[in-house]
């Protein structure tokens, strides 16, 4: 057992989660009190001690679903087997016998997404499961040893399933069997069947991961597995669902973020002597001056100015950089942003008075001004057309921010006009999306940027963009 | 750990957890009543993270409730330092017993040492949650909420108390605690707390509940409701919370909604029975036009 527990634990230090030695300890004495063979208590034992922070769970919880699916009968944990048995029972209760010649192979694909509409009509979890299994097995592929991510068998299992068809089938039988649901209703009835649907996919995601371990050892899956925390995620390589998984984590970041610089400027610094309160206050201890009064510092509240290259290589990151500064405002005295991809437009308009920055940010990629000629970024006529049009807004409380990566198509630098707005401005960053080693590579030219910036700075995912902020503010 | 653990625990098992939490109507998960559990087996605090209003109050108030504990509570703020949290000395007791001293003395008693050993005894010490908590000799369970808001120096005050279940009293020596209180810290995630604190803690995310124990919870809450409107009730909740909104309906708003809608006389709801009533679910305008909105056009589509 304490073996079983210190691999589990290497495992999760492995994929980055912190587990100090006292909460391993924990983790032993946690488990003397609870049986064993409930699978769930285990789980829930072994998660209460060793994760502390919530955007850790999901790691933990793949950890944990990889490392103990496989282990032989010797350290078997029951309650896996049970879930096992009771779903192989279920299908061969349906269809004779369960892996082999019969069962559920003699399915025409007819038949097998029968069985699934009525499971996902009932919601029978158990069913969702054989299917999820069996589905697996018949359309993903997998063969021994193939160098191929979890994702790939996923898409093509789920692309035989043909889930929104039947989708529609199951909304459209709701429709009928009712006669005429309300608006309200039909979207709360889609609402349900998405959120089966999505179980079957997890499901699905589940069985994927079950076979691939078996496949090549819980070890090495345990490792290719590993999803990275919202914070860490690439921009530029990011999915849709960690892209939305982002967006989620970025409103209490700016909140924490916010709340850890104004406690900064309160605490921090003492201001020069107030004279006045001193004296105020020197009268209740008879003209004594025994209790000297400083005067706040004034919060620097730097003004802002992004430009941001918002073509498609780096678009997510302009928008997240965009999300984020704005979400901030109230940390700056004024905000003002650019876009551009080979022309440049000013945006700040679509900020203003807007709830949703996420409307904003929609609005800027459907109206701003952006092209020139091509719509390939061109770096120098961007920067050009900003000097010549803004170029005097921009004073000595300015701090300005290029975001983009910097290539530039093999067109004119322009980095004369950074140079024009370092000598005027307060400070000059640089946002590269790109992983350092790429920089100067090919049409990458952001060491010549670079040259008359304050600080270039590499900032991939949301961690690297907060850090950031928070120096700025 | 300094005290010893006497083995009569609280609870036999998680189940018992469960019934018991059931039975002052808080429904529990398999999550919840096993946490809830090895904090009284190992004898640890529980700091209880979630959004807003998904019962991480509740949770230790129904734990008392269930326990027969009496609940003491420190409602954690900005500024708050030791004499708030721990104790404090009476001094205008202490000045008195002085003064009064000062009398006797004159008519010729006693000495300076002597009033030190006195004034800096329990009699003048003014106990504050902590120590209170620490000190009853009935169990107690202590309520530390929103931990979060106190800087990250004051936490280091909660971390004597919460690993060794005892205060410190330069004057007085260690106050050790007759029975290790079940402790309870909640916070809403506006700051990383630090490693010192999450280390000595069990763990517990109170997320927004499923579908059907939500509607469980508005079944227990809401006396009059009737199956059919819990059952729309959460199912509305939870297309809402999908949506992407400053703030998300929490349990607390779901319960009042429910109650809204009973107090109506509704039994079942349209979209604009719905749509009138948001603005008990949601505290954004934003939010209400943006769900609104969803809750008529999706439905169409």
């Amino acid at each position: 057992m304490i073996n079983l527990l210190a691999g589990f634990i290497q495992e999760l230090r492995d994929a980055g989660l912190p587990v100090s030695l006292t909460e391993n300890l924990d983790a032993m004495e946690a488990l003397r009190h609870v049986p064993l063979d409930d699978r769930e208590a285990f789980k829930y034992a072994l998660a209460a001690t060793l994760v502390k922070n919530n955007s850790h769970w999901k790691t933990f919880e793949t950890v944990f679903e990889v490392y103990f699916s496989l282990r032989g009968p010797h350290y078997a944990i029951a309650g896996l087997d049970e879930g096992d048995e009771k779903v192989a029972e279920l299908v061969s209760e349906m269809l004779g016998h369960g892996e082999g010649g019969a069962g559920m192979e003699a399915l025409s694909p007819e038949e097998l997404a029968e069985m699934l509409y009525r499971a996902l009509q009932d919601a029978d979890e158990a069913m969702m499961q054989a299917i999820a299994r069996h589905a697996v097995q018949r359309f993903a592929g997998m063969e021994p040893g193939r160098p191929v991510g979890g994702t790939y068998y996923l898409y093509r299992t789920l692309r035989n399933l043909d889930l929104d068809g039947v989708l529609e089938k199951l909304l459209a039988e709701a429709q009928d069997s009712s006669d005429g649901l309300s608006e309200l209703e039909e979207r709360l009835v889609r609402d349900e069947y998405e959120h089966r649907m999505d179980k079957l996919r997890k499901e699905i995601e589940a069985e994927i991961r079950r076979r691939l371990v078996a496949d090549r050892g819980a070890e090495a899956m345990a490792k290719t597995l590993r999803r990275p925390l919202p914070e860490e995620v690439d921009f530029m390589h990011a999915s849709r669902e960690e892209l939305a998984m982002m967006r989620r984590a970025i409103h209490p970041l700016t909140r924490r973020l916010a709340v850890r610089l104004a406690r900064k400027r309160r605490h921090g610094r003492r201001g020069p002597l107030d004279f006045r309160d001193t004296v105020r206050h020197s009268l209740s201890y008879g003209g004594v001056p025994a209790e000297p009064k400083f005067k706040y510092p004034r919060p620097s509240k730097p003004e802002i100015v992004v430009i941001a290259d918002i073509s498609g290589s780096v678009a997510a990151f302009a928008r997240f950089t965009l999300q984020f500064v704005y979400a901030m405002s109230t940390q700056f005295s004024k905000v003002r942003s650019f876009v551009f991809i080979d022309g440049i437009d000013e945006v700040t308009r679509f900020f203003d008075g807007v709830d949703d920055v996420m409307d904003a940010v929609h609005r800027i990629n459907t109206e701003a001004d952006v092209i020139w000629v091509d719509g390939h970024s061109d770096y120098g006529h961007a920067l050009e057309t900003f000097w010549d049009r803004w170029g005097r807004d921009i004073t000595q409380k300015s701090s300005v921010i290029l975001l983009g990566d910097a290539r530039n198509n093999y067109h004119a630098s322009g980095a004369w006009v950074v140079k024009e707005i370092e000598q005027r401005a307060r400070h000059v960053y640089w946002l590269n999306p790109e992983p350092r080693a790429y920089w100067d590579t090919g049409d990458s030219i952001v060491s010549e940027y670079g040259a008359h910036c304050d600080g270039v700075f590499e900032c991939r995912n949301l961690k690297q963009l907060e850090r950031f902020v928070e120096q700025l503010a | 750990m300094s005290v010893a653990m006497n083995p009569p625990w609280r609870f036999d098992s998680v189940a018992a957890v469960r019934d018991g939490l059931q039975g002052v109507d808080y429904l529990s998960d398999e999550g919840i009543a096993g946490v809830v559990y090895l904090a009284d087996r190992l004898g640890k605090p529980v700091l209880v993270e979630g959004p807003a209003g998904t019962g991480k109050t509740e949770l230790a108030k129904s734990t008392a409730r269930m326990t027969g504990a009496r609940l003491i509570r420190l409602q954690c703020y900005e500024g708050l330092d030791e004499a708030k949290a721990l104790y404090e000395w009476n001094y205008k007791k202490q000045l008195l017993r002085i003064q009064a001293q000062r009398v006797g003395e004159e008519a010729g008693a006693g000495g300076w040492s002597e009033i030190e050993d006195d004034i800096f005894s329990e009699d003048f010490l003014l106990t504050r949650p902590l120590l209170e908590a620490i000190r009853s000799p009935e169990p107690v369970v202590l309520l530390i909420d929103e931990v979060d808001r106190v800087e990250v120096e004051t936490e280091a005050l909660l971390l004597e108390v919460l690993s060794d279940y005892q205060v410190s009293i330069p004057e007085l020596g260690t106050v050790e605690a007759a029975s290790i209180p079940l402790v309870f810290l909640t916070s809403n995630n506006t700051r990383e707390l630090s490693e010192a604190l999450k280390r000595r803690c069990l763990y517990l995310h109170l997320d927004y509940p499923t579908l059907e124990r939500e509607k469980q919870i508005v079944l227990t809450r809401v006396p009059d409701v009737s199956d059919h409107l819990a059952d729309q009730i959460v199912r509305i909740v939870r297309s809402i919370r999908s949506l992407e909104l400053k703030k998300h309906p929490s349990v607390s708003e779901t319960i009042d909604w429910a109650r809204t809608l009973v107090l109506l006389g509704l039994d079942n709801i349209d979209a604009d029975q719905a749509k009138q009533t948001l603005h008990i679910l949601l505290k954004y305008q934003s939010d209400i036009a943006k769900a609104a909105k969803e809750l008529s056009v999706n439905g169409a589509r």
